[in-house]
């Protein structure tokens, strides 16, 4: 039920700072910094209650309500490590945007701030509806105002950025629409259930060639919110001509919808078409990766320069998905958290940069070091984020997505896709150059980041080196989904009783996994056979052989656990 | 004391995080006492673990905590201490500790000297953090912290956009090894399924077959690593740019440690260079090309910092040579006295520009010997330690081993040795160069003051040690004292030797000792008391070619630079947007097509509907 | 008295053909509305004469029918002319293109 509070919260708030704004602005801004203040503190309390001992349970919260019976529709919102890991960051970054909204925003702040909650409150429902009706109507109920947050309160070419914005997520967005009626009458006829309940539907049956359509229609959908080449181009216009909060919720939370909607629907509900389809989907996430990186560095628009880091960074999430491998998975998922932060950071230095000059052309900064220090420290470490130094969370996710994807099948395009170490170091540090570095243009006399503005900073910095140095605390959340996620994937692979002999890593570390051995002996030890051995150990001597033989190839729960039982009886 | 590894790390973040936050608000001899405090402190940590060490020279791991644990991999927070790595970071803690105490006096007067004393703890501590990182991921963190500190420093005094270009440079360079060294990441993960070192170092003989090629690939990459950080052929361009650093960071970044980090990776993991001997070869030729090219480059420079860059590629180029000689110790022990003489040099450069109004052409310099004896002296002991004049300097007792080395390992041959000597020769013709014009001859201009105890006192302490420090290691003919390759041994394998005869070692050590007096006497006679003109000096096709430094940064410019941004430039604006633009177009043409029908006449529109009418009828009743 | 039909369609085709013709061809909006009532009436008139040529009652309903809806339409037209007068100035319908695409 509390799921349900949460987007209940949201969208009360939202229309409580909207009627507030009949009496003054700061009103507005109150309720709504004491909604998302609310908001946070309920998903940090989920996240501390966390247990993740249980391994084994489904979902942490679940709340299912018939919505339209007729069709099958419900009102289903569900939790994961997954989910609480994204509602986290979409509650951080929503005290952020209520925060460096605070005195940018004159206009119509009420309605500004009905719009920033309630798109919100449609990123939230995405995060957390398992009902695929319910997911198509969150998906486009974000849509609209974030429409409204470009077009009404964005800079010169707002009205334009506007349209293409809306334009490109829409018609990719009926497309998806078109692949879920699909996914539901195919599921319908076959057997006799009409529902679009996405764990019903996980065990649709249909021909190869229907899942190659039906998942293109999904993955259309999360790329071009993924930004990935060629379906890049609404970003760089919409994250330039939106006001900064907008910036940074497209950046850190609509992005992250179409990552999360590859993980959570596409790779799940078409495994096999998803093998059909990896070559290419890695290719683009290569390509985009370094076409991003390449025009970054021609920009000379501040705001435009990061919104291609960003499209760079997506890159990264097409590969770590598409290569299948459960370690580019984590990278992966460490990937949306950090990008949010870093490019978010990174938007609203660019945001304080206009606010303070009034121009986001490169060419006119320059020598800011001096007058603003606080400014070009916070600047330099996000610009470092971006290029993924070591020490910053981002390093964690591109190192671990660049190992994982090179242990998958891709390894001459993972190799390629390190070029970007280089090319994100030429344009992240023409960031640092141009800005703060380098001849004073002008004598700026321009205030430095003040209270307000060093707290949304500070807190972005902590949360981004705090990852870069104890990442655990996110893989902790991610580890079952992402599993169930590669198991899903994998088991076309490995369920062949022919290639029992093949003593594949990925299985001997699933099953170990499952069995709750501690798989310790992986990390430091030489490869699978010490977990053969440690498996013998454990469950009852068999030959090395046996075990493998024996192991079930697509290890679910259950079956893992009935093994464990009859193991511990022949002992 | 062991157990307090961990704070000999700390400290010097703790004290970057106090400056970090506070530094503006303290008086100036505050942040001095925080900056150089934390690290002296770190530097006698360092001695009392140390010692404590040199009674039991077993390994010691210190972890902290688990990094992450993600499918197989994961790395720990962790130090481990063992001999190698304990002299990597008694250099940088107690070279370091001396070059901030330096610092607080060369840099008080500047505006951001709070700034500058943040990065150099900064440096220290994730420098310290590469040398004892117990696996290759906590290794990396340092090795690109460490660059990010380069840079940093390089780009200190922001305000020239060249320095900015520079420090780009530096970095962007260094990072084409690092992509290297990533790439060669994912091949050590999918084979041994840990980047935890020892590990690696345990399986790597068992699962590799020797020269096998995913070996050589993995030695190659790995290489390719060093020879980025380290200035090696053929990235070393970003060096000698680098001097636009001040100079105590040319001293302790570019001179006495990070730019050794490559020497140390390659050493750390040995094992996989002996499993890939042709990759082992290469860096014996790598470094021995290096050390004649810089060299080379070092004879024709008239800043005297530049000069001091291209030595200091040179004398890695030496350490590379030892290197992929399998001489494991001589490369730590040319490591150990170049850090000291080498951050002298730097440092006595640098008293000498500040105290020249930043001046570093040497052609405008001259006689200073009388005006600034204590900086002259210690140059002096240094400048000797570098030429490796025989018997009395340091740098004599440990480039001496590389040279004889590269004849009599079983790695080594002639061409190897006749490079090494050819570099020693040249090396000592431009470090006397550089003395006789510095402090001889006609006076060009009068120094502006004499520089305090802090600069002093770490000039004279450094000056010892090269001095001295190299008589804890001497060849079998001369006192046969190996307390230095005894020590790095426990860790790394001991040389081979396949010329062995004492007698054929002394002949090398004459040859060597006869080139190097030989270089200072042709220095003598070119450069001594001779009268130089004070403005630039002519140069023909050829000098102008060494003086660029064999031209890399044209090359690399024409080749890679220009048509990347090029590339980037035509591709400004995006074409795949240009396309939605264009079609966007498409639509709104048609659109006008379209609704120029719509004029608003009425009597329009009731002709159209009546002839519409009109037709559809005719098909009806005339099909 | 007994006229064939077709020569009473052929006076509708007629009265409809001058109202088709007087729409298209007159600018000014009243002659306009007087030229759709003739077309309207043409339609009563073919009503009429088919619901006599088949001995039918609906031919006439039918017409009926036109006549409130004509009544009506002029009502309803004319006060939008007045309308249009006033905002325009004129009663030349070239002027009335407001709802040019």
């Amino acid at each position: 039920m509390i799921l349900v509070w949460i987007i209940i919260l949201l969208i009360g708030t939202g229309l409580l700072a909207w009627l507030a704004s009949g009496w003054n602005t700061f009103l507005p801004r109150l309720i709504s910094l004491v909604g998302t203040l609310i908001y946070f503190g309920i998903t940090l309390w989920l996240w501390l209650e966390y247990d993740p001992g249980i391994g084994s349970q489904k979902w942490i919260i679940s709340y299912t309500a018939e919505w339209i019976p007729a069709f099958g529709i419900q009102f289903k919102l569900v939790m994961d490590g997954l989910s609480l890991l994204m509602l986290l960051l979409t509650s951080f970054l929503s005290v952020i945007c209520v925060l460096v909204s605070w005195k940018e925003i004159n206009r119509r702040v009420g309605f500004f701030h009905f719009n920033l909650l309630l798109e919100l409150a449609g990123i939230t429902g995405i995060f957390l509806s398992l009902d695929l009706f319910l997911f198509y109507f969150s998906w486009e109920l974000m849509l609209v105002p974030m429409y409204f947050l470009i077009s009404i309160w964005g800079h010169e070419d707002r009205i334009y950025a506007g349209k293409k914005f809306f334009l490109f997520t829409q018609a990719s967005g009926l497309l998806m629409l078109l692949s879920i009626l699909g996914l539901y009458f195919i599921h319908g006829q076959n057997t006799g259930i009409y529902t679009f309940d996405y764990e019903q539907l996980l065990d649709a049956t249909m021909a190869p060639q229907t899942a190659f359509l039906l998942m293109l229609g999904f993955v259309v959908a999360f790329t071009v919110k993924l930004s990935t080449v060629p379906l890049h181009s609404w970003l760089p216009d919409a994250h330039t001509q939106a006001p900064t909060a907008g910036s940074v919720i497209l950046a850190g939370l609509l992005l992250k919808t179409g990552a999360y909607g590859l993980i959570r629907f596409a790779l799940p509900l078409f495994p096999e078409a998803s093998h059909q389809l990896a070559p290419l989907a890695v290719l683009l996430g290569v390509v985009s990766i370094l076409y991003g990186a390449k025009l970054a560095f021609a920009q000379t628009d501040f705001k435009r320069l990061v919104a291609y880091i960003s499209v760079s960074h997506m890159g990264f999430i097409l590969l770590g998905v598409y290569s299948f491998n459960e370690m580019a998975m984590h990278g992966v998922v460490m990937q949306m958290i950090v990008h949010a932060v870093s490019t978010g950071a990174l938007f609203i230095i660019a945001g304080a940069v206009y606010d303070r000059i009034h121009t986001r052309d490169l060419h006119q900064m320059g020598g800011l070091w001096r007058q603003v220090p606080r400014m070009g420290t916070m600047g330099l470490v996000f610009v470092m984020a971006s290029m993924g130094l070591p020490g910053l969370g981002n390093f964690i996710a591109e190192i671990l997505i660049l190992i994982g994807s090179f242990q998958g099948n891709f390894k001459v395009l993972t190799v390629i896709a390190t070029v970007i170490l280089i090319t994100a170091t030429a344009y992240a540090l023409r960031i640092m150059q141009k800005v703060f570095y380098g001849k004073e243009h002008k004598v700026w006399e321009i205030p430095d980041f003040g209270i307000r503005e060093m707290i949304v900073m500070l807190s972005l910095t902590s949360v981004i080196i705090w990852l870069g140095w104890n990442p655990s605390s996110v893989f902790r959340l991610s580890k079952v989904p992402v599993q169930k996620v590669i198991q899903k994937i994998n088991i076309p692979e490995y369920s062949q009783g022919e290639e029992m002999e093949r003593i594949d890593r990925d299985n001997i570390y699933n099953v170990a996994n499952f069995l709750d051995i501690k798989y310790v002996a992986i990390n430091k030890g030489n490869q699978a056979q010490k977990i053969i051995k440690e498996v013998n150990n454990t469950y009852g001597r068999r030959t090395e052989f046996e075990t493998i033989n024996y192991l079930p190839n697509s290890p679910d729960i259950e079956q893992a656990e009935e093994f464990k039982k009859r193991s511990s009886k022949t002992e | 004391m062991k157990e307090l590894l961990w704070l000999i790390v700390t400290l010097p973040f703790a004290g970057a995080l106090i400056l970090a936050f506070g530094g503006r608000k303290f008086p100036h001899a505050v942040s001095a006492i925080i900056g150089v405090g934390s690290v002296s402190l770190s530097a006698i940590l360092t001695l009392l673990v140390g010692f404590e060490f040199l009674g039991d020279t077993t390994p010691f791991l210190q972890v902290a905590w688990q990094w992450f644990d993600v499918y197989g991999l994961s790395p720990d927070i962790a130090f481990r201490l063992d001999t190698v790595s304990l002299i990597f970071i008694f250099i940088i803690t107690f070279v370091g500790a001396l070059i901030h105490l330096y610092s607080a006096e060369f840099m008080w007067k500047d505006e951001g000297f709070v700034r500058f004393f943040v990065f150099m703890n900064l440096f220290i501590g994730l420098m310290l953090i590469l040398v004892l990182a117990d696996n290759l991921l906590l290794l990396y963190l340092g090795w690109e912290g460490v660059g990010l500190c380069s840079y940093l420093l390089i780009g200190y005094w922001y305000k020239d956009p060249k320095n900015g270009y520079a420090a780009r440079k530096a970095f962007i360079v260094t990072r084409i090894g690092d992509a290297a060294l990533a790439v060669s990441f994912y091949i050590l993960f999918m084979t041994f399924n840990t980047l935890n070192i020892q590990d690696i170092l345990t399986a790597a003989p068992g699962t590799w077959s020797l020269g096998s090629g995913i070996a050589m690939a993995t030695a190659f990459l790995l290489l390719g690593g060093a020879v980025g950080k380290s200035a090696q052929l053929p990235l070393q361009t970003w060096l000698p740019d680098a001097m636009a650093a001040p100079s105590p960071v040319s001293a302790l970044l570019h001179a006495a440690t990070m730019v050794t980090a490559g020497v140390y990776l390659i050493a750390r993991t040995h094992v996989l260079f002996e499993i890939a001997p042709t990759a082992q070869h290469t860096v014996a030729i790598i470094g021995a090309a290096t050390l004649i090219i810089a060299g080379m480059s070092a004879l024709y420079q008239h800043d005297i910092k530049k000069v001091l860059a291209y030595s200091t590629i040179s004398q890695i180029g030496y350490m590379f040579l030892a290197l992929g000689l399998g001489a494991w110790s001589a490369a730590l022990f040319h490591f150990m006295i170049h850090a000291f003489f080498k951050a002298l040099l730097f440092l006595g450069a640098g008293a000498v520009i500040s105290v020249m109004r930043d001046e570093h052409n040497m052609f405008k310099m001259g006689g200073l010997w009388k005006k600034l004896p204590i900086i002259f002296w210690t140059f002096l002991i240094a400048s000797a330690s570098l030429s490796a004049l025989p018997l009395i300097t340091a740098g004599y007792y440990s480039k001496d081993k590389i040279i004889w080395l590269a004849f009599a390992s079983d790695k080594g041959s002639v061409g190897l040795w006749l490079a090494a000597i050819v570099g020693a020769f040249i090396t000592a013709l431009y470090t006397f160069r550089m003395v006789f014009l510095t402090f001889f001859g006609k006076p060009h201009a009068e120094p502006t003051h004499r520089p305090g105890w802090m600069i002093t006192i770490p000039l004279m302490v450094l000056a010892f040690f090269s001095f001295a420090g190299g008589f804890i290691e001497l060849p079998q003919n001369m006192g046969n004292l190996t307390l230095v390759s005894d020590f790095v041994e426990k860790t790394l394998p001991v040389a081979t030797l396949s010329v062995l005869q004492p007698f054929t070692e002394l002949i090398f050590q004459i040859i060597s000792s006869i080139v190097a007096i030989g270089a200072v006497f042709l220095a003598y006679i070119l450069f001594f008391n001779k009268p130089f003109p004070a403005a630039e000096p002519q140069r023909n096709a050829v000098q102008r070619f060494f003086f660029k430094g064999w031209d890399f940064d044209l090359l690399y410019d024409k080749v890679i630079v220009t048509p990347m941004i090029f590339l980037a430039m035509i591709n400004k604006k995006d074409i795949i947007d240009q396309f939605y633009t264009g079609l966007a177009c498409i639509t709104r043409q048609l659109n006008a097509l379209l609704s120029a029908t719509q004029n608003g006449q009425l009597r329009w529109y009731a002709m159209v509907v009546a002839a519409g009418a009109i037709i559809i009828l005719t098909i009806i009743f005339f099909p | 008295m007994n006229i064939p039909m077709e020569y009473g369609l052929l006076l509708a085709v007629i009265l409809f053909c001058i109202g088709l013709a007087g729409l298209l061809i007159r600018r000014n909006i009243i002659f306009m509305l007087l030229c759709i009532e003739i077309m309207l009436n043409a339609a009563g008139v073919a009503f009429v004469v088919a619901g006599a040529a088949w001995g039918q009652a609906e031919g006439q309903v039918m017409f009926i029918f036109i006549l409130a809806m004509a009544a009506a339409e002029v009502s309803v037209g004319l006060a939008l002319i007045i309308q249009l007068f006033k905002q325009t100035g004129s009663l030349d319908v070239t002027n009335a293109n407001k709802m040019k695409g």
